[in-house]
């Protein structure tokens, strides 16, 4: 198998339960019952509806009619085996875990579905690693989870879903940071989440390409949030990674952001640099999707905005479908140097692989 | 530079401030414990009157949650945008070394120095007709 | 100041008046002016994010004559009006419509309307308003609209960024009839209460500086749902105008926003063409709060993404701290035939004022 040199990194692959009972071996013989016997079925990820010509590229449909890339072998074929081969793929599972009001039930599925990537996918393939799943609503227990897995050198970052009850950014979701922080560990923001408040600031849209559209939205408040809040100044080392929400949004907020601080910046006096400062430090971004423009000079002037080649991570978003590819060569336009650090040198520095 | 007479010590007491027209600059003369300091009453941003801005302390911070306070009346606030400047240097809080307001030279001398108009003083707002100088007070140059 | 013709002159396209309780008394029905009084102030629950300034005004903008900032014309002419070569001047008042008692929100907004034209448009000709209605009710919306039919001195509607649903949805449709019918774009100005959304789509913030750094998400919410609600197909005489949201941020969601929809068009098949022609042909967008890139040359790159040169519309926002100032808000790198345009022609055009 061809190894490029120096090592590619994919960013963002999913591993996705095939139905719930999947994780029913690793949950305890309390929920075990739970699920077979009430209306508990698990949680229901409303993000990608299935069918959606977003939801799965039909080359990764299997043939038995099961979900994309609901197992390894999948994943194998699908990405680590298939161009650009990279040599590790970080893996991004979730089940709306934080859409769970029951405290114990959002542990338990989250160690659970840890549990499950950790037999079924990472055992089975040193190529992978993942991200650790917690229940991102409760902070205590997302922190409990995050100490069990901090020992294992295949889980490498911290998942949360960009959507949340509160931004994180707030006083009292410190605890969950400083346990990434502590064990070394990016945490990473991913598209989705369903906490029950609506996705915007004025409710609830009528359609689906308006919340898909729109959540670039989300991860702007909690970026701000968490820059506000001085997260990276209690955690220098802390890096924060923002997974599927696209990047071509980022260079007008910090414009906005830097211009706001000069004079605000007596309101959150801990914030001692421009919040560009520390997005170039402490933010990377995936590439996918890469919501590029037609026009490719302007997508390269997009990524020349950004103000740093050590900002972006290549990521197929396997299996998803953002209508547009690495492979298509949009990013033709942007330079190589630029581009090889972000499919390899970025990466790479960041989960130290 | 010459010097240009803009105030009696006694117009602007501890805490206070007068904004001068000198050599056709607007000037915030400020008296900080005492202390005089010369501002150009033009913030570099978009050009607002600076020296009628807020005065506050220095505020920084160990970490959330932490807020010091410290040389109370020495932070000047742009009006407008909330900027702010050192009042003692004229350096812009948050980039020092790049964006700074103008800030001006300034003395203390007694009116028996000054009346009438010594060499290297010019004429400023106070040396007029009507707004004689005294032996008796003490008053503010700017150097501009 | 005679209408001078001159290039240097220009419209600002965002003003706040500010129209003091007392001032809404005097123009309130005996009933209302009682409700104002002992029940009208109510608060707006979990919106609390203490402005920098007091009113969230430059500090110099408080008239010497007492009252809140922009709340004394003479003043705001000393200030402002008179400062520069203003032609016009648009008023966009931000009295509180509650968004709970309709009919109270309905008679505050009758009786704001009156204080603008006694108080304002009429003893200063360079003035012109926006419309103030009781946006979540929009048979009584469409009643206020209707009383005011034919003054030209309302050049627009306007309906605050909060709103309890996004705009595009049916319930605001008739309110979007009726401006189309009277030839009045709809102002979005930034602010506000939502109804009790949070300001964010991850919940309350806990600054005032993340409530700022925020604005856009408001207008990028209204801009997706007006285009993918089929708006423009239902009305497409309707135009709109963001006010005090920024320009720089939009490149980015029209690009997002349109790859989105090639997906995912199935949705919505009442779209003929793609939501950035929509954007394009049916919005306007004001110039403050501006952003300040790094780079001047980034400013520039951000208008040829941007690709609206006629839509551009200057403002200040006076007398909010976060003022552009007409000398120096716009950069200098910008083209002088751009730079006319930004600052008086392309609200010439859509305000009718040529």
């Amino acid at each position: 198998m061809e190894t490029p040199n120096p090592p590619l990194i994919d960013c963002d692959v999913h591993a996705v339960l095939p139905v719930f009972e999947a994780l029913l071996p690793y949950l305890p013989a309390y929920w075990r019952e739970q699920v077979e016997q009430t209306a508990f079925k698990g949680p229901v990820d409303p993000w990608y509806p299935p069918g959606l010509p977003t939801a799965a590229r039909a080359s990764t449909l299997p043939a038995d009619g099961s979900p994309a890339a609901s197992r390894v072998g999948l994943v194998q074929a699908g990405v680590l085996d298939a161009a650009p081969h990279p040599s590790f793929a970080i893996l991004n599972s979730d089940c709306a875990v934080e859409s769970l009001h029951n405290p114990d039930a959002a542990a338990t599925v989250a160690q659970a579905l840890n549990d499950w990537i950790a037999s079924e996918w990472l055992a089975k393939d040193g190529r992978l690693r993942a991200s650790i799943v917690v229940a991102s609503q409760f902070p205590e227990l997302a922190v409990r989870e995050i100490e069990r897995r901090a020992d294992d050198p295949r889980f490498v970052q911290v998942l949360l879903p960009v959507r949340s009850e509160a931004p994180y950014g707030s006083r009292n979701f410190r605890p969950v940071f400083a346990a990434a922080a502590s064990h070394g560990l990016p945490v990473a923001l991913h598209y989705g989440g369903s906490p029950g408040n609506p996705p915007t600031p004025v409710g609830w849209p009528s359609f689906h390409v308006e919340d898909y559209a729109g959540v670039t939205g989300v991860f702007q408040t909690q970026l701000i949030s968490i820059i506000a809040g001085g997260v990276f100044d209690e955690h220098p080392a802390l890096r924060l990674v923002l997974a599927e929400g696209g990047f071509a949004w980022l260079a007008s907020m910090l414009w906005r952001f830097d211009k706001n601080w000069k004079g605000l910046r007596r309101e959150i006096p801990w914030v001692k640099r421009p919040p560009s400062d520390y997005v170039r430090e402490h933010v990377r971004v995936t590439t996918a999707p890469s919501d590029a423009p037609e026009d490719p000079a302007q997508f390269a002037s997009a990524v020349a905005q950004l103000g740093s080649d050590e900002i972006l991570l290549y990521a197929s978003d396997y299996p998803h479908d953002h209508g547009d590819t690495f492979a298509a060569g949009g990013w033709d336009t942007v330079p190589a140097g630029v581009r090889r650090k972000m499919m390899s040198d970025n990466p790479r520095s960041l989960y130290r692989l | 530079m010459p010097k240009h007479l803009v105030s009696s010590v006694a117009e602007i007491p501890p805490g206070s401030r007068k904004i001068v027209e000198v050599a056709g600059r607007s000037i915030g003369v400020f008296n900080v414990g005492g202390e005089f300091f010369a501002l150009r009453n033009r913030c570099p941003h978009q050009g607002a009157a600076l020296c009628t801005g807020q005065l506050g302390s220095a505020v920084t911070s160990k970490g959330p949650g932490h807020y010091e306070v410290d040389r109370s009346g020495e932070i000047l606030r742009c009006p407008w945008h909330g900027w702010e400047f050192d009042i003692r240097s004229g350096q812009s809080w948050f980039d020092p070394e790049k964006v700074r307001v103008k800030s001006y030279e300034t003395a203390i001398a007694p009116g028996s120095s000054l009346a009438p108009p010594a060499p290297g003083l010019v004429p400023g707002p106070y040396i007029a007709e009507t707004f004689p100088v005294s032996v008796e007070e003490s008053y503010v140059l700017v150097e501009v | 100041m005679s209408k001078a013709t001159t290039a240097a002159t220009l419209v600002d396209c965002d003003i706040h008046n500010a129209i003091t309780p007392a001032a809404v008394a005097r123009h309130l029905p005996e009933r209302w002016r009682q409700y104002h009084a002992q029940f009208g102030r109510r608060i707006t629950p979990g919106d609390f994010y203490p402005k920098a300034t007091p009113m969230a005004s430059r500090t110099d903008s408080w008239p010497p004559g007492g009252g809140p900032p922009g709340s004394d014309l003479a003043f705001m002419r000393k200030q402002l009006l008179d400062a520069w070569p203003i032609e016009f001047g648009i008023l966009n008042t931000l009295i509180t419509i509650r968004n709970q008692y309709r009919d109270y929100d309905a008679a505050m907004a009758t009786a704001a309307n009156a204080c603008q034209i006694a108080e304002w448009l009429a003893p200063e000709p360079r003035l012109r308003a926006s419309l103030l209605v009781p946006f979540e009710d929009s048979e009584l919306a469409v009643a206020e609209i209707r009383r005011h039919a034919g003054d030209k001195r309302f050049v627009q509607v306007l309906i605050p960024s909060r709103t309890s649903e996004p705009l595009g949805r049916r319930k605001y449709w008739p309110i979007f009839a009726a401006a189309a019918e009277s030839g009045l774009p709809i102002g979005i100005h930034f602010g506000g209460w939502s109804g009790g959304h949070p300001i964010s789509g991850a919940g309350w913030p806990t600054y005032y500086i993340e409530y700022h750094t925020g604005m856009n998400q408001t207008f990028q919410a209204h801009l997706i749902s007006l285009i993918c609600e089929g708006v423009f197909e239902e009305f497409p005489k309707l135009k709109v105008v963001f006010i005090e949201g920024g320009v720089a941020w939009i490149p980015p969601v029209l690009w997002r926003l349109d790859r989105s929809w090639r997906q995912l068009k199935a949705e919505t098949p009442r779209l003929r063409q793609l939501p950035s022609e929509y954007f394009r042909e049916h919005f306007w967008l004001t110039t403050q709060p501006i952003e300040e890139p790094p780079e001047p040359g980034q400013f520039l790159e951000m208008v040829a993404h941007l690709d609206m040169d006629d839509r551009l519309l200057f403002s200040t926002d006076y007398p909010h701290w976060d003022f552009d100032s007409p000398d120096s808000a716009l950069p200098s790198v910008l083209p002088a035939g751009l730079r006319q345009k930004v600052r008086r022609d392309n609200a010439r055009a859509l305000y009718g004022f040529a």
